[in-house]
């Protein structure tokens, strides 16, 4: 059991700079949250005060409805994972994994029981009397999974823990932590630069940018109902695509108009516009691009591009168009060649259109 | 064809040899005429009754080495001196990373702090030493005046043998604290601050902190300068000849001390040149000693 609630917290450092804003985040039992943002927006500091190596300038923290700001990272009973490891370099794999036991003076034999569970449910089993400069990465990364388990603690807090690895030893880890997480029922609380990560990990993401928090939602929720231009553009690879239209209305049918075509709103996107008083004036509209299509697949044409860049990557391709509103990535699975300086009329799915508001950035209707 | 081949490698590594012989041929002339030459040359003359200014003498056997086993002012000199680098080792040692934990952080004032402190090991140990003989002084000595003021009874300090040797080991330690105290500096800031943080999630205190992270990150830097100021000490001279020249009645008689009295003043110098060689064996003993004991508590 733990619950862990931010409550208006903020971080000012000793220069006077500001890292988190007023931040406001509640965190129940048995959650797998993932703080994503680009890099130095807050989410190292956020972990940090959690775990209580830093202080915390304004605001509560409370774990189980207990106020935490003052209690020293002794007494948390929280687990982290550095990005590094952080593995004590004279203790072997056991000792390291054994520490946390050694100091609560548990007794010899419970030790030794835990530790090897610890080590055989990781794949360490066989590594116990190594030390960590004679580890690989990955196996480096299971120590510092194996302490934090060891503990039964109340939450596990991990930053960036898969940076350091290849490409595919992270994808190895990715499910080794999911697995993880479904067999621990603890909360986790995970950084990440990494969008798959974030989106197969997590059971609740939180956007931060500049030190504040932009949306806190299911990974589904997040990619299908973005709450502001920048969550849209930062969750989702290749990134959505952006351009400008004017909002319409003709003969009762509410319309997105670009330079080359028109875009008909669904019932509820219409509605929303129009509550929004958006009719005759200019919108931020985004597409995915998987939900821009060929316009010959009896789409309307929306946009004409000139294809520049053309990526097969197996199932299926990029294609980099420049358009008249700009450049726009279309991610299809049909699969013929283009070639360079083609023209391509293209359309999109418009129940999958995102409108946002051009001044604040907010979002209209998605 | 892996044996010829083997057999070609070997031979070319023979074609060589000229030429590395050549090239650490250099290297090698100084340390054959200061270090390997000399050497040799003491433990020659300590089987001789040479007396230091006539050009003859004759081999005697191992009679130095038998008249210093049984004379007890050796014996006092050996325990003089390990006494006095047991005395001036740990204390040196322990001080100066307790010196070094409370600079590790910077503050206002911080840089000209480890400046003064590091000072008196690039001072020569005869100006050093001759300022103590000054504070040392039994009536109107700082020493004294500082007890005095504590409230303690003042002490003879060099002018008795029951304070004297302990004068000298007070004088060494302060000549080498900043030296400690400099390396310890570099070490303690070389350990990763992320360690700090893991352990304090793992629970330990900041006592615990230091004894289980601290101290072994350290220890590298601990064994050198274990290694170096117990070489320091069994070679310590000129604070004793300035201070108590071995006095007063022999109380601050080390063995290197001993040898110099033997040898320059006594113009025995073949059983003078008896003492170095067994401080020589002294010295390589107790190094072998702490590397073989290093190896249980030294992490590279
Ligand atoms: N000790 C410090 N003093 C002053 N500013 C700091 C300090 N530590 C971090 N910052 C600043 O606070 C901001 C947030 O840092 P933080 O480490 O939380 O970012 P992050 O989101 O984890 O970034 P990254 O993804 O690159 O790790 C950054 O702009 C950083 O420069
Ligand atoms: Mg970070």
């Amino acid at each position: 059991m733990s619950e862990i609630i931010l409550k208006h917290i903020t971080k000012e450092y000793e220069n006077g700079f500001l890292a988190v804003k007023d931040v406001n985040l509640e965190i129940k039992d048995n959650e797998f949250v993932i703080l994503v943002g680009p890099s130095g927006c807050g989410k190292s500091t956020t972990l940090r005060m959690i775990a209580g190596l830093e202080d915390i300038s304004e605001g509560d923290l409370l774990i189980d409805g207990e106020r935490m700001n003052d209690v020293a990272p002794q007494h948390r009973d929280i687990a982290m994972v550095f990005q590094n490891y952080a593995l004590y370099p004279h203790m072997s794999v056991y000792q390291n994994i054994a520490y946390s036991l050694k100091i609560k003076k548990v007794p010899k034999s419970e030790i030794d029981k835990r530790v090897r569970e610890v080590a055989q449910s990781l794949g360490l089993e066989g590594l116990l009397d190594r030390r960590p400069g004679q580890l690989s990465g990955g196996q480096k990364q299971r120590v510092a999974m194996g302490r934090a388990i060891i503990r039964h603690p109340k939450a596990f807090l991990m930053d960036e823990p898969l940076s350091n690895l290849d490409a595919k030893l992270r994808g190895q880890m990715r499910v080794e932590i999911a697995d993880l997480y479904q067999r621990l029922n603890t909360t986790f609380i995970y950084v990440t630069h990494d969008q798959t990560e974030a989106m197969t990990l997590g059971t609740k993401i939180v956007v931060m940018k500049d030190g504040e928090i932009q949306q806190i939602d299911s990974p589904a929720n997040l990619f299908n109902y973005p709450a502001n231009r920048f969550v849209a553009g930062f969750i989702g690879t290749p990134t959505m695509n952006f351009f400008d239209a004017s909002c319409e209305e003709t003969g009762g049918q509410v319309v997105l108009q670009t330079d080359t075509g028109t875009i008909r709103m669904n019932d509820k996107k219409a509605a929303a516009l129009k509550e929004g008083g958006w009719i005759g004036k200019k919108v931020a509209a985004g597409i995915r691009p998987e939900h821009v299509i060929s316009a010959k697949d009896g789409a309307s044409k929306v946009f004409e591009g000139e294809v520049g860049v053309f990526e097969l990557l197996g199932s299926n391709a990029i294609v980099y168009l420049q358009t008249a509103s700009g450049r726009m990535v279309m991610n299809t699975t049909d699969l013929r060649e283009y070639t360079h300086g083609e023209r391509v009329a293209l359309g999109v799915m418009e129940d999958k259109v995102h409108i946002f508001d051009p001044e604040t950035e907010r979002t209209v209707t998605n | 064809m892996t044996v010829s081949g083997g057999k070609r490698r070997y031979q070319k590594r023979y074609d060589r040899l000229p030429t590395v012989l050549l090239f650490v041929l250099p290297a090698f002339i100084p340390l054959l005429v200061f270090w390997i030459y000399p050497i040799g040359r003491s433990i020659f003359l300590s089987f001789t009754d040479w007396d230091f200014i006539s050009p003859t003498y004759k081999i005697i056997g191992l009679k130095n080495y038998l008249s210093l086993f049984k004379n007890p002012r050796f014996f006092e000199a050996l325990w003089h001196t390990l006494v006095f680098t047991a005395g001036t080792l740990i204390p040196t040692i322990v001080l100066g990373l307790i010196l070094a934990l409370l600079l590790v952080r910077s503050f206002k004032g911080s840089g000209v702090l480890k400046f003064i402190l590091f000072s008196p090991w690039i001072t020569p140990t005869v100006a050093i030493s001759i300022v103590w003989t000054w504070i040392f002084k039994a009536d109107g000595g700082i020493a004294n005046t500082i007890l005095t003021a504590l409230g303690a009874s003042p002490l003879k300090w060099i002018s008795s043998s029951d304070t004297a040797m302990l004068s000298v080991i007070i004088v060494t330690i302060w000549k080498s604290l900043g030296y400690a105290m400099i390396f310890y500096l570099s070490a303690l800031e070389k350990v990763p601050g992320e360690l700090y943080e893991a352990g304090a999630l793992d629970g330990a205190s900041r006592w615990r902190q230091f004894f289980d992270i601290t101290l072994p990150s350290i220890s590298p830097t601990t064994f050198f300068l274990m290694i170096i100021t117990m070489v320091n000490s069994l070679q310590a001279y000129d604070q004793i000849q300035i201070l108590t020249q071995g006095g007063p009645s022999g109380s601050t008689r080390t063995l290197l001390y001993m040898y110099y009295q033997l040898g320059f003043q006594e113009f025995n110098m073949g059983q003078a040149t008896a003492v170095a060689v067994i401080m020589i064996l002294l010295t390589v003993a107790l190094s072998v000693l702490q590397f073989k004991a290093s190896e249980k508590w030294v992490h590279y």
